[in-house]
């Protein structure tokens, strides 16, 4: 092996730990995904106005506050990022319990979101008649906001796992950075969630002129 | 140091049983092992999607040929050029990055070894999914078979109207299952790059063949998932009824083209990138000089990953974009010319002044520089525009992209497989077979895809599965159907020749090439756990600083 | 499976029909107008400079390769270079220039080649790309053909060709490269594409678009005729179909077979648009849009299983008893 010489500088020493990879991984993990949905909202936004017969977005789209909408759904979603940071936060000062109520938070709001979404898509199938086939709109919607919910799923699925885990006590403040890693990934869900509403209820649904 | 281990093949110490060996590559999570199947399956690919092409030739080497119907033309270039580019190429990149990222930069494995083994098996279901094709692609109707859409897969080609069964979903799948291992190998590479490098290797102390690597997994990251949602929009249309690319509902055959490329582009490149992290180690060792220009070579990898991402559209000059667009992006495709050119000036100054010893490595890489020139400057042909409009989707196009797949990225691949096979197997491969099959492969290359630049300035377009005698292109055609021969020859003599080294072969030695990067400074192959204690570098060539402690690399650095 | 009919209709494109010039080869490198001349401009130059660029750098290898081997049994290192900040900017700065020129130049000829509206005097007509045909629409002249175009030409002038490209499912590409660049012709797109011919002949060129099965016979063929060729052309084109009472039988088989849902002949009741215009069959050289010249003894096979010449193709055989198909045929034969 490479013995140093007498007169060298002293080498530097780089962090050797998995918890910096793990955090790059997750980073990367992120970008690529940013090029995926990208991707889905460049398509979605190349198809805005192109659609040759309805429903158009406008006749659908349920803006309103009224609860189970998508913009009550949103405001569940975006403030879950609020609790899992404050979840974080607990776990950073060792206070478990604070870290299960705000963890259990982040989750039943992420549920709600999807729960909400449900009740959209119903409504939109059943009542409006929009599918996949009916035209490029319902085509772009359901890919692209399917494509979000199928994310939040994910989200959750790993969020509820983790739960269960610090209820049994598997997981203790020791293992915050990896929690923390978790966390990333779910402020990604709402980060993206801001844009595809923004291109797909406020942008895709400006009125005709 | 001598072979302290054996090497974990036939002739490991004592009769493993075949199916414990087996199993202890199909549950390895070790990142030698696990390049080296990214690397076999890449060349078992190679023989296949080389056969496939043989086919082709075969069937066009005179007008009017009767060997192949046309669907079955039609599935052999697809084929041919999937597997060529996703299941060839991808893997001998992937596998040979996992096997020397860790070695080069003194680290024990991967930073995800898991991960790094659920990519490789993702890869190779995924190709099994796209050859599955050939089985159970025929759908309802006994409609299809393999796939027949080319390998950028045009729609509304691609739609359930045009292409029935499920030869295309085939297609789809496969490349979207190995697609999302790589991405996975990606940023597994850039954690590793970034997080696990031995003490004292600053990022400008890495070998370049790492840097280049980092590059690589970034374009990944950011070119193959547009690719995986292009193929969901595409999936979705053919089996949820959908109409993103449906032309008589509104959708666009355009975006397609401008989806696939934005990935398709960048991919030659993620081709090409490790062909030149190889030939950029192989060329100083040969010349026993440093590398020329070590920071611009930095500069200009990233200059090319960078410019790779803006210049698609130079592959749909003819689909009628404005002119300014059309201007623009001829640009920015001839601006990748410098980058790449200020590379091949480096090796060769690299060269120049140096003593170099032509052994089969250093052999192809030469062979590399001259073939990967030519291949380079016919795409500033191809990249101006004018010209473009009319050779594109010509026989010159598949002239010029066989000059920098086959005359760049193989040759740099297989100068790769002379130079580290010692240190993967423990032994040297056979110098005579070599030469023997280099000369064979610079000749039928040369011919095959030399003779395809004139049938395409003759008018002649790619992708028929014949042409007609009244057209002059008969001669061409036989030449390159001729080269295909001596081709096969080479090949067949390189299968020889890794087979035989890897029973009979010379015992290596850890340093056969008297080379400076951490990798031989272990055994060959290495242990497990790659070294037997924590490497320290003090600058880009640390087995140089050994060698010569009287005059140490990084006095000058 | 292809079967004798081609062989036999490629032994027979070597004897093409007599009132045809034999096509030449397709090559850029004899262009007859000012688009393909630009190119073949360009071209030049890009093969001067490339070229120049390629012999640089195979001196210097080559220099490398014959000047600097290490000698046999000397095993010192040579003096290591680490770089050179001159040297590596001169090699950043010279090629940038040279892409700047290529760039400067070319973009011109893209504004030049690339029109929006139609020359002053050219033939104007649609193109429309189907599988695996090509169907030409010359608008206000009443002609619509299939495979073979023609385009007049005065003495001493040149033919000017204005081409509207339009795709009946899915991509194409329109390329004649004797007369200019190709253009890709794409469903939901109108293209346009300007082609000049400065003399008369017969130019060929085909599909260049990979667009399915029988991509391969997607053939062009452009004939550029004096001006009363041309004019005796059209008038013959902007007939109806002729109607011969001698083969009236063939003709009511005709009629009465599903042929009429596909294809047309004017005057008749055939008005099917899915396929070649049939109202002229005989004016055209080839057949299956130059899959085979058009010969009786094609003609007949044809229609008999058009699989067998052309495999994939989308028009069925008809099922027709070797009788019928004569009786059919002698009645196609009279669409002059
Ligand atoms: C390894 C893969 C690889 C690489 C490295 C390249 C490199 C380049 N390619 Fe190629 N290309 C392909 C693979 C690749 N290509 C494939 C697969 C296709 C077809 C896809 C399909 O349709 O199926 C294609 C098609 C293709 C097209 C589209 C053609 C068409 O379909 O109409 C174009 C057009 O611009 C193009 C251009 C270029 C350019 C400018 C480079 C440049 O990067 C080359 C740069 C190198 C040099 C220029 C040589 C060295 C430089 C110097 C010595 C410096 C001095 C030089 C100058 C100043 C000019 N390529
Ligand atoms: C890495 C990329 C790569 C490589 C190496 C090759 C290699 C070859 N290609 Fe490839 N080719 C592509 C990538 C590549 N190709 C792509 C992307 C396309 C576009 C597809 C499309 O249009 O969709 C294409 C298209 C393409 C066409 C155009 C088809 C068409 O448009 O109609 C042709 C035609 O000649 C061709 C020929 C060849 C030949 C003869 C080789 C030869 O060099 C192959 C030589 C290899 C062998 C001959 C293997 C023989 C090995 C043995 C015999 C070993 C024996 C040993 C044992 C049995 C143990 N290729
Ligand atoms: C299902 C539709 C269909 C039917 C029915 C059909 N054809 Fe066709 N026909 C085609 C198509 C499509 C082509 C063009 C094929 C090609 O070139 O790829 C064609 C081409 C031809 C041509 C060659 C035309 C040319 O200019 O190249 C002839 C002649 C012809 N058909 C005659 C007939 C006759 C006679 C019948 C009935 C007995 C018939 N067709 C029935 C679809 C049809
Ligand atoms: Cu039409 Cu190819
Ligand atoms: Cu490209």
């Amino acid at each position: 092996m490479t013995t140093a010489p007498a007169a060298l500088a002293p080498p530097e020493a780089l962090p050797q730990n998995g918890i910096v990879n793990g955090k790059i991984g997750i980073a990367c993990m992120i970008i690529s995904e940013i090029a995926f949905f990208g991707t889905l909202i460049s398509a979605y936004v190349f198809y805005i106005g192109r659609d040759i017969n309805g429903p158009y977005p406008q006749e659908v789209l349920d803006v309103s506050i009224a609860p189970l909408k998508v913009l009550f759904n949103s405001i569940f979603l975006l403030i879950s990022s609020v609790w899992i940071w404050l979840a974080i936060r607990s776990m950073r000062k060792g206070r478990m319990g604070a870290f299960i109520f705000w963890w259990a938070l982040t989750v039943l709001c992420g549920a709600e979101f999807l729960v909400g979404t449900g009740f959209e898509w119903y409504d939109m199938i059943v009542n409006d008649g929009v599918w996949m086939g009916t035209n490029l709109f319902g085509s772009g919607f359901y890919t692209l906001v399917g494509f979000h919910a199928f994310h939040v799923t994910m989200g959750l699925f790993v969020l509820t796992l983790i739960l269960i885990l610090t209820l049994l006590g598997h997981v203790t403040p020791k293992n915050v950075e990896k929690v923390d890693l978790v966390s990333w990934y779910w402020h990604f869900v709402d980060g993206i969630w801001v844009v595809v509403f923004f291109v797909v209820y406020v942008f895709g649904n400006m009125p005709i002129s | 140091m001598s072979v302290l281990q054996p090497p974990a093949g036939p002739d490991a110490a004592g009769p493993v049983p075949f199916l414990s060996r087996l199993h202890e590559w199909v549950t390895t999570v070790d990142h030698k092992k696990i390049g080296t199947m990214y690397i076999v399956c890449g060349i078992i690919y190679l023989i296949i999607a080389g056969l496939e092409a043989t086919l082709m030739r075969w069937q066009l080497t005179w007008p009017g040929m009767d060997v192949l119907t046309p669907e079955e033309f039609n599935r052999l270039f697809t084929m041919h050029g999937t597997t060529m580019v996703f299941f060839v190429g991808m893997p001998i990149l992937l596998g040979s990055a996992n096997i020397l990222i860790p070695l080069m930069i003194g680290a024990r494995d991967l930073a995800f070894p898991r991960l790094n083994a659920f990519s490789f098996w993702l890869f190779f279901f995924g190709s099994l999914l796209l050859y599955f094709s050939y089985f159970g692609g025929q759908g309802l109707y006994g409609m299809g078979s393999a796939p027949d859409v080319g390998w950028f897969a045009y729609a509304p080609l691609t739609e359930r109207t045009f292409s029935r069964g499920h030869s295309t979903d085939y297609w789809i799948l496969g490349i979207f299952v190995a697609g999302i291992g790589s991405t996975a190998t990606a940023a597994n590479f850039i954690a590793t790059i970034l997080g696990m490098r031995c003490r004292g290797m600053t990022l400008m102390k890495m070998p370049l063949l790492v840097w280049i690597m980092l590059v690589d997994s970034v374009i990944i990251l950011l070119a193959l998932p547009p690719l995986a949602a292009a193929q969901i929009l595409l999936l979705f249309d053919r089996l949820l009824g959908a109409h993103f690319f449906d032309a008589q509902a509104g959708g666009s055959a355009l975006l397609w083209q401008n989806l696939f490329w934005f990935f398709g582009h960048p991919e030659v490149y993620i081709l090409i990138l490790p062909g030149f992290a190889f030939v950029t180690e192989i060329i100083p060792v040969f010349s026993r000089k440093v590398i020329f220009g070590y920071p611009l070579m930095v500069a200009a990898t990233v200059a090319i990953g960078f410019i790779s991402l803006g210049v698609w559209a130079h592959h749909m000059f003819v689909v009628g974009l404005s002119p300014m667009l059309n201007t623009i992006f001829m640009g920015s495709t001839m601006l990748v010319g410098v980058p790449t050119g200020i590379k091949m000036f480096n090796w060769v100054a690299t060269m120049i002044g140096g003593r170099i010893r032509f052994d089969t490595p250093m052999l192809y890489a030469t062979g590399f520089l001259c073939q990967f020139l030519l291949g380079g400057l016919t795409g500033i042909f191809l990249a101006t525009v004018p010209f473009d409009w009319q050779v594109s989707d010509s026989y010159f196009v598949v002239g010029h992209f066989h000059f920098v797949l086959f005359g760049g990225l193989v040759f740099a691949i297989l100068a790769a497989v002379f130079y580290w096979f010692p240190k993967v197997t423990g032994r040297m491969m056979n110098e005579t077979l070599g030469k023997w099959q280099f000369w064979l492969l610079v000749i039928g290359f040369n011919i095959t895809f030399g003779a395809m630049h004139v049938s395409g300035f003759l008018g002649m377009p790619r992708r028929v599965y014949t042409y007609h005698t009244d057209r002059g292109w008969d001669f061409w055609n036989l030449l390159t159907s001729l080269g295909v021969i001596v081709q096969i020859l080479g090949f067949a003599l390189f299968a020889l020749n890794l087979v035989h080294s890897l029973f009979k072969g010379k015992k290596a030695g850890d340093d056969p090439w008297d080379a400076w990067t951490l990798e031989w400074s272990t055994t060959s192959p290495p242990p497990p756990h790659n070294f037997e204690e924590d490497p320290v570098v003090h600058s880009r060539r640390p087995l140089w600083d050994l060698k010569h402690p009287d005059d140490p690399d990084w006095k000058y650095e | 499976m292809l079967h004798c009919g081609l062989g036999a209709g490629l032994l027979m494109a070597l004897a093409r029909p007599p009132q045809l010039a034999p096509a030449p080869t397709p090559t850029m490198f004899d262009p007859v107008g000012v688009p393909a001349e630009t190119i073949l401009d360009i071209t030049w130059l890009l093969i001067g400079v490339c070229g120049a660029i390629g012999v640089i750098m195979f001196c210097l290898i080559g220099f490398a390769i014959v000047r600097c081997r290490r000698p046999e049994g000397d095993d010192r290192e040579p003096p290591q270079v680490y770089g050179s900040n001159p040297i590596e900017l001169a090699w950043t700065v010279i090629p940038l220039l040279i892409v700047f020129v290529l760039f400067m130049v070319s973009a011109r000829g893209i504004f030049e080649l690339e029109r929006t509206s139609p020359p002053e005097g050219s033939t104007e007509l649609t193109v429309i790309g189907h599988r695996w045909w090509w169907e030409f629409d010359y608008g206000d002249l009443g002609v619509v053909t299939a495979g073979e175009l023609h385009v007049p030409i005065d003495e001493g002038g040149v033919a000017d060709l204005y081409l509207t490209l339009k795709s009946a499912d899915v991509a194409h590409s329109f390329w004649v490269p004797q007369l200019g660049p190709k253009m890709d012709v794409i469903p939901d797109r109108v293209n346009h594409l300007w082609l000049q011919a400065n003399r008369p002949g017969t130019f060929v060129g085909q599909c260049a678009e990979y667009c399915g099965t029988q991509h391969a016979n997607m053939l062009i063929t452009v004939v550029v005729e004096s001006r009363e060729n041309f004019n005796a052309w059209v008038q013959n084109q902007q007939k109806e179909a002729a109607d011969d009472s001698a083969v009236a039988a063939g003709k009511r088989l005709f009629l009465r077979t599903a042929c009429i849902n596909c294809h047309t002949v004017r005057g008749t009741v055939a008005n099917g648009t899915f396929a070649p215009d049939l109202t002229h069959l005989m004016s055209r050289s080839m057949i299956g849009s130059g899959a085979v010249p058009n010969t009786p003894e094609n003609l007949r096979e044809w229609v008999w299983d058009p699989q067998n010449i052309k495999p994939g193709c989308e028009m069925p055989s008809m099922k027709l008893s070797r009788s019928e198909v004569d009786l059919v045929c002698a009645y196609l034969e009279t669409l002059r």
